[in-house]
Formats: structure tokens, sequence, C-alpha cells
């Protein structure tokens, strides 16, 4: 009982910090449309600034004041991010956004070791609440109860703030329908503007009220996001009182969880979320979306096939890379082999975002199933490397399918969530079920045949595997299949109307890209000899995105581009320089803002039957 | 009866408004009926509840007397139902002939094969299709830069290519210039009678529905007032009262 109590109140504690991060990034989606993944990043900078403050000023006034200081200051950064940045994406697809403030993380991280150095940092104890005060016999300490308290104060503010104020009136007018709002002669810009700088006030204010209760450090912004992810998608995102019951539904997860199922306790919080979605695909308090924005997210060229030139290209690429193990040495080809591996992946994911028009944000999931399934077929099954290249894409192929099941039923930025979290399922499951996973460890020795032991060997191998999977993707988009795929994405109605079963095709597609994810990740497993749960990280997925991106989410050859220029990009940026993370971010966010049709689409030579159509019509 | 659409008592509530009250109609093959009514009579919950965009509360829908209600629009489809929206959906990633293609992959059960050029398929027959609606020289044209009017001619022909028995169209002329309302639902009206479809449309534009019904029903608060050939409607005293009344129509100019 005494336990039971000490974890209730803990979790209700933790559960106040998280309400006001998840709260902030429900009311900035709630108005823009846009998931701000650097909610993270500023919850971040709320920690790091309550320490410097907090360290500069001393004493209880200075503590508080500098908690308040670090908020305001990153409500302003907030601001001043909209400003320099999100006004000019609003139009743009919701993978741009993301992408974008993804960016905007990736940046933070680095600034943040420049500034403060990669040591954990602990701030002060509150003052005045430093003790603990007895609850059944046990100490819980009087700060974990200042939070338990101010969570529902926080709500009531934000409640007098939207339902009181002529603000919030707008605020809540613009989560309805903005258009309607901006046709009233609302200024939009500064209600935007001003939403954020809210938003992001109280994701600042939430890493504060952290600083004093636990470590403060450079990873906490990532392992915040996918949390308040969770948070406001069980909640329904747009609903400060949905981000409330979802926020300590998770948080007293977390405590129990570990007390009552200590082996799967990080993934209880991501099978609430799946049950939640399920049962109610708006989360708990969620409600239809307002009036959808003008899409800009629409592919309106038209897809040829490759003509003559294109293949004499194709070819000469074939050739080139066949050729490539003539001039470089084995660090050189393993760098080749890994490129090659990884235009698989963004290739299979093109399949699910460009063709399929379904946002992945864990596909990631697929590279790491292939991963674990060929070394779990070398491991535990005792196979050869033929086999385990063949098992590795079928567990992947498995997992495609349980996942898009769920993920075709639910709608845009849900299913993009649901993914998500089912990859960060998998990642725990990698993570904690050691005895089969090796955890933490990871499975190590899994070399490859010795019929492809030498690198240029297995560079073929993974090239000759690569390609034909490649070519059977271009296939699949060009078969009825992959124009029924884009009928789907094109319009349900229409596509409905003419007897296409939308979440069948698009459940096949996810299959099929699970299994091209699943068939690089099997290949990376003996490329590297070893797995890690890392694979399946939130990073790995955004990876692909962003490759996908770079190459140009509307051309067929995107991905073979945009995989291979990112790699190498980021294989140089780690061996050149320190701050990698920071070049990448500001890579990521000019490619967004200048290149939204990334290379392949910004440089029509390189796909020439594309034009054609309208130079005819023109004619 | 020989009906091809049979309709009985359809009802459809959104919280407490009752959309469609009872509503009962029916179309015979080569027959063309206009369902028209005041903006929110209900026409278009009407129409939706016909081939399963939207589930009656209440009523049936046949077939060629066949019980559909409740069916899925692809399965609805699937029997030889055409359907064209308000605001005209299509491909807008495919060119115009790809868009037909689409269609007939579909009708011909091939449209989940993973192999085989997909715009190397049935090219013929979409190409005669888009030569019916008039738009075989715009063929290979990226449908999202068409003009409307041959946008709604492009809806038609994928409309067609299940060789349909029967034809729904909802406000088919909705958006269009006057001189394309007409050509288009001339066109139409010909195709009806060269292929024995049947066809329901909606419309707000008189002069096409005077010009090209054959039979017109009148909806008005989710209810059929009135029923009957051009002149009977035309002259019926409910329906100039409720209708014709509430000055939402143009001036019918048959014969200008």
């Amino acid at each position: 009982m005494q336990l039971f109590v000490v974890q209730l109140l803990s979790g209700l504690a933790s559960a106040a910090s998280l309400f006001l991060v998840a709260s902030g990034l429900s009311l900035i989606f709630g108005v823009t449309r846009i998931v701000n993944f650097a909610h993270g990043a500023f919850f971040m900078l709320g920690a790091y600034l309550t320490f410097t403050l907090t360290d500069r000023f001393g004493g209880p006034l200075g503590f508080w004041g500098g908690m308040a200081l670090a908020a305001v200051l990153v409500g302003l950064l907030g601001g001043l991010f909209e400003i320099l940045l999100l006004r000019r994406i609003y139009r743009a697809p919701e993978l741009f956004q993301l992408l974008a403030t993804f960016g905007a993380t990736l940046i933070v991280q680095d600034l943040v070791l420049l500034i403060w150095g990669p040591e954990d940092l602990l701030a002060p104890r509150a003052p005045g609440l430093s003790g603990a005060i007895d609850v059944l016999g046990k100490r819980v300490p009087s700060y974990d109860i200042f939070l338990i308290l101010l969570g529902p104060l926080v709500l009531a503010l934000l409640w007098l703030i939207l339902h009181r104020t002529r603000w919030g009136m707008l605020v809540r007018a613009a989560t309805q329908d903005r258009d309607m709002v901006a046709a009233l002669g609302v200024n939009q810009k500064w209600l935007f503007t001003g939403v954020f700088a809210l938003g992001t006030f109280l994701a600042g204010l939430g890493g504060a009220l952290q600083a004093p209760r636990e470590a403060v450090d450079h990873t906490m912004d990532l392992r915040v996001i996918v949390e308040i992810f969770v948070v406001v998608v069980i909640g329904g995102l747009g609903s400060i009182e949905g981000a409330f019951v979802a926020a300590i539904l998770v948080s007293l997860l977390n405590a129990f969880g570990i007390l009552i199922l200590p082996k799967i306790s990080l993934v209880l919080v991501f099978l609430l979320m799946a049950v939640v979605l399920v049962v109610r695909p708006r989360g708990l308090f969620g409600r239809r979306e307002g009036a959808a924005r003008m899409s800009g997210g629409a592919i309106m060229s038209v897809w040829k096939p490759l003509d003559r030139d294109g293949r004499i290209v194709a070819s000469a690429v074939v050739v080139a890379a066949a050729l490539a193990p003539l001039a470089l040495g084995p660090y050189g080809l393993a760098v080749a082999t890994e490129i090659a591996i990884f235009v698989l992946f963004a290739a299979s994911l093109h399949l699910l975002v460009s063709v399929g028009g379904l946002p992945s944000f864990g596909h990631a999931a697929f590279l790491g199933l292939g991963s674990y399934g060929a070394a779990l077929a070398v491991k535990m099954l005792g196979l050869p490397m033929a086999p385990a290249l063949v098992a590795g894409p079928l567990l992947a192929a498995l997992g495609a399918a349980v996942i898009g099941w769920f993920a075709v039923r639910l709608s845009g930025v849900y299913a993009a969530m649901l993914t998500l979290a089912f990859a960060q399922i998998l990642w725990s499951i990698a993570f904690q079920w050691a005895p089969v996973t090796g955890g933490d460890n990871g499975l190590l020795g899994i070399w490859p045949a010795s019929w492809a032991a030498s690198a240029a060997h297995l560079y073929w191998l993974t090239l000759a595997l690569v390609i034909l999977a490649i070519g059977a993707l271009r296939m699949i988009i060009f078969s009825p299949f992959g124009y029924a795929l884009r009928a789907a994405r094109d319009s349900d109605l229409r596509s409905e109307a003419i007897g296409v079963n939308r979440r069948d095709v698009q459940w096949r597609a996810f299959v099929i890209a699970g299994a091209g994810a699943g068939l690089a990740g099997a290949l990376f497993a003996f490329l590297k000899g070893s797995v890690f749960p890392d694979t399946m990280g939130v990073s790995t997925s955004i990876d692909g995105l962003v490759m996908v991106l770079l190459g140009g989410v509307e051309t067929v050859s995107g991905p073979i581009v945009g995989a291979s220029v990112y790699k190498l990009l980021s294989i140089w940026l780690v061996s050149h320089t320190d701050y990698s993370k920071l070049v990448l971010g500001l890579v990521i966010i000019g490619l967004v803002l200048l290149f939204p049709k990334g290379i392949v689409g910004s440089f029509p030579l390189l796909h020439p039957r594309r034009v054609a159509p309208r130079e005819k019509a023109a004619a | 009866m020989s009906a091809l659409l049979e309709a009985h008592d359809l009802a459809k509530a959104y919280g407490g408004v009752h959309a469609v009250r009872g509503v009962s109609l029916d179309v015979s093959p080569s027959e063309i009926v206009a369902l028209i009514g005041p903006n929110g009579a209900g026409k278009s919950t009407c129409f939706n509840m016909l081939n399963g965009q939207i589930r009656p509360d209440a009523g049936t829908v046949r077939l060629d007397g066949r019980d559909i209600t409740g069916w899925l629009p692809r399965e609805v489809w699937r029997l030889g139902v055409g359907r064209t929206f308000q605001v005209a959906a299509t491909f807008a990633s495919m060119s115009v002939i790809e868009n037909v293609q689409m269609a007939l992959l579909s009708h011909a059960g091939r449209a989940s094969r993973l192999w085989g050029l997909a715009t190397r398929a049935d090219r013929d027959r979409a190409e005669a299709l888009l030569a019916l609606v008039g738009m075989a020289r715009q063929a290979e044209r990226p449908s999202a830069e068409l003009a409307y009017g041959d946008l709604k001619r492009l809806e038609l022909a994928m409309a067609l290519a299940n060789n349909p028995r029967l034809l729904l169209m909802d406000e088919p002329t909705a958006g269009m210039s006057p001189r394309d309302r007409v050509e288009l639902m001339a066109l139409t009206a010909e195709i009806a009678r060269e292929k024995n479809l049947g066809v329901l449309f909606t419309e707000h534009d008189m002069d096409v529905v005077f010009r090209h019904a054959d039979r017109i029903l009148v909806l008005s608060r989710g209810q059929l007032i009135a029923e009957g050939r051009p002149d009977e409607v035309r002259t019926n005293p409910e329906v100039q009262a409720i209708y014709l009344g509430e000055g939402l129509t143009y001036h019918s100019g048959v014969g200008s």
C-alpha cells in the first residue's frame, strides 16, 4: 500500500511536467496544424536555461525567477522560430513541416553540446521545497507535491485564457476553421506566432520544472518528444483536456508498469496508445479536424517508366557501381555497401510515402526487424547466410502486415504517430528482451558466409540484391497495383467509386515496403556483423524520410539519389566535424525551404521524360 | 416491375435533422430521371445512399431486384453502377488516359497485379471511351491541368468504364460554363440512349433538367413532393409554391 501511494504520487508529479509540454504541442497543432517535432528541443532548452539561470542568480528569488525567465526565453525563441521558419512552410505537406522541425531539433542538440558540454547537469533543489513530507510513513519529496498541485492549476489557467479572453476565443476559432478566422479579418500571422510562443513557453516551463527533479542531459529532447507524442495522440491532437488526462494515464502507467510488469514496462505506454487509436482513431478527446487547409501536398506530375536515355543512364550507374571494388579499398567498399543498403531502405519507404501517400514515421521498424530476423536466424536457428537473408525480410513483412493493418485505418498524422509508436514498441522489445535480443548489447558475430566474406564479395552480393529489389519496386510502381496505390492516394472518393479497396491496397503496400526494408536490414546485419536496438530508433526512421525528401518526393528515382547523397554526406560529416548534427539540421531546413522538390525534382535533366507531356501539349 | 433501380422509404437523419424522410424512387433502363429541389432538400444525401456512400437509417435500395442496402460503393460499382461527383474526383497525378485505364483495370479485376505496365493496359478501350466523351485529343495530358469542364468529361468516361447499366450523376454540370453544361448533358443523354443506360442526376440548372429529363422528381425538406414528366412538374402548383417560389431557379428557357 505504501509503495502504491508513493508510486502514485511520483507518477502524478511526472504527469505535471508531461502535461505542460504536451499541452503546448497540442495547442500548436490545433491552430497551426503543425506537429512540432522541435518541441522536445524547446523542453530541453528550458531545462538547460534553468540550470544556468538559477545557478547565476542564486537564492529563492533567483531560483523561481530564473525558472520563469528560462521559460519566457524559450517562448521568445519559439516565436522567433515560427517567424523565421514555420511561416514559410504552413502550406507545405506535413512531411516537410515535420522534417523542418526535426532539423531544428538536430541543431539544438549540437548547440546544447557546444554551450553546456556533454556532462549531465544537476540544477539546484527548489528553495523551500527541498525537503520531503511523510505520506503513510514514506517520504515523498515536497517538490513532487508542488508539481502535483501545479498541473491542475496550469490546466485551469489555460482554460481561462482560452475561454475567457478575446485572444483565447480567436485561438479556439482558428482551431475549428482557420480560413474562416482569416476571412473575418483576424491577422493570422500574429495569432500563429502567439500560439507558437505560448506552446513553446509551456514546453520550456515543463523543462524548467523538471530540471530540479532529475539530471539535465542532451538526449532528453528525443526521450520526451516520443512520450509527448504518445500523450497528445492518446488525448487527441488539439485538446488540452485530453493532454491532461493522457499525461496522467501515461505517467501512472510508467510508474506502475515498472512495479507490476518490469519486463515490458517500456512497451505498455505504446500498447495503450495503439489500443486507444484502434478504439478511438482521433484519441480520447479528439474531434474531427477542422476544415483542412489548402493542400500543397498533392503530387501533380505524371510518372513515366525510363525511356531509352534513362535506361542508358541507369545501366551506366549499375556498371559503374559494379566496378567500384576496382577503385575502392575495404573501408570505401564498406561505405559503398552501406549506401546501397540505405538506397533500398529509402526506396522501400518511398513506396509508402510518395507512391502511397502514407506518412510513415516508423520505417526503421522494418529495417530493424530485417536485421533481427537475420541475426536470430543465425544465432538461434544456426542457419547459414542465405536463408538468414530470407528470414529477415519475412519477419519484417510480417511486422509490416500487423503495423499496416492498424495504420491504414487511421488518417494522416495519427497514422504517422501510430507507425512511430509501433517502431518504439519494437525498439523497447529489442531493448528489454535481453535473453533473445541481447538487449542494449545487441547480437554480435553475425558474419557473412565464407563465399561472401571479403569486402568486395559482400558488396557485390548487396549490390545485386539491392538492384533486384529496386527493379522489383519500380516494376510495382508502374504496375496496375502501383497505379491503384496512387489512385487511392489521389482520391479516396474516386478510387472507391471505381472499385478499388483503399485499405487493402495500402495494406499490401505496407507488406511490400516492409519486406524491402527488411532485406536492407538483413544485409545491414551482415555488413556490421551485429545488430543493435538503435537500428529501429526514431532517428533511423527520420533519416529515411530525409533521404526520400532530399531526392525528391515527387520523383521515382529520388530515393536512390537522395539516399546516396545523404549517406555520403553524413559519413563525411561525422569524420570531418564534431558538429555533424548541426550541419545536417541546417541542410534539412535549407532543403525544405529552398529545394522542396529535392535533387531529382529540381533538375529536370535527370528525368527528361517527365516534362515531355507538357511540351507536347504546348506544341 | 422492371425497374433498374428501386429505392423504398429511404431515411437519414443527422443528429436531430431529418435530411431525408421516406423517399421512394425508381429508374428504368434507358430512362433519364432528374432529382431536383432547393438547397438543403436532401438531394445529395439521397444520392449518396443510393450507391453506398452513406448508409441509410431506414429503407431499402434494390438494383435489378437485388437488395443492395448498405453495400459499399465499390461493391455497388461492381454491379454496374457508374458515379460522378458534385466536385469532379479524378486522379491528379495521372494523365487523362491513365485515369480511364485505372478504371478499366479495376473493372477487369486486375488492379492488384504487381507486374506489367499499367499504361499499356486496355489502351484501345480507354481511347474509345475518351473519344466517346470528346477527349481523345487530350489523352496524354496530365489530368491536373485540365479545364474543369474537361475534368467532368473525364469523370464521365471513367464512370462509363465498367459498362454500367445505371449512371448516378450528382450535379454533373456544377461549376461549368453554360455552354459546357448543355454540351455535357446532351452528350450524356446521347450515350444513355445509345447504351440503354438508366441515368439519375441531380441538377440546379433548370435548363438542363427540362431539356433532358424524361421524368423529374422534386425533393423538398427531405420528402418527395412531386413526380412526373417535365410539363407536369412545371405546372404542378405545389412545386411552384415550394420550389419555384423560392426563387432558386433560372427561368426555364426551353426552346431558346
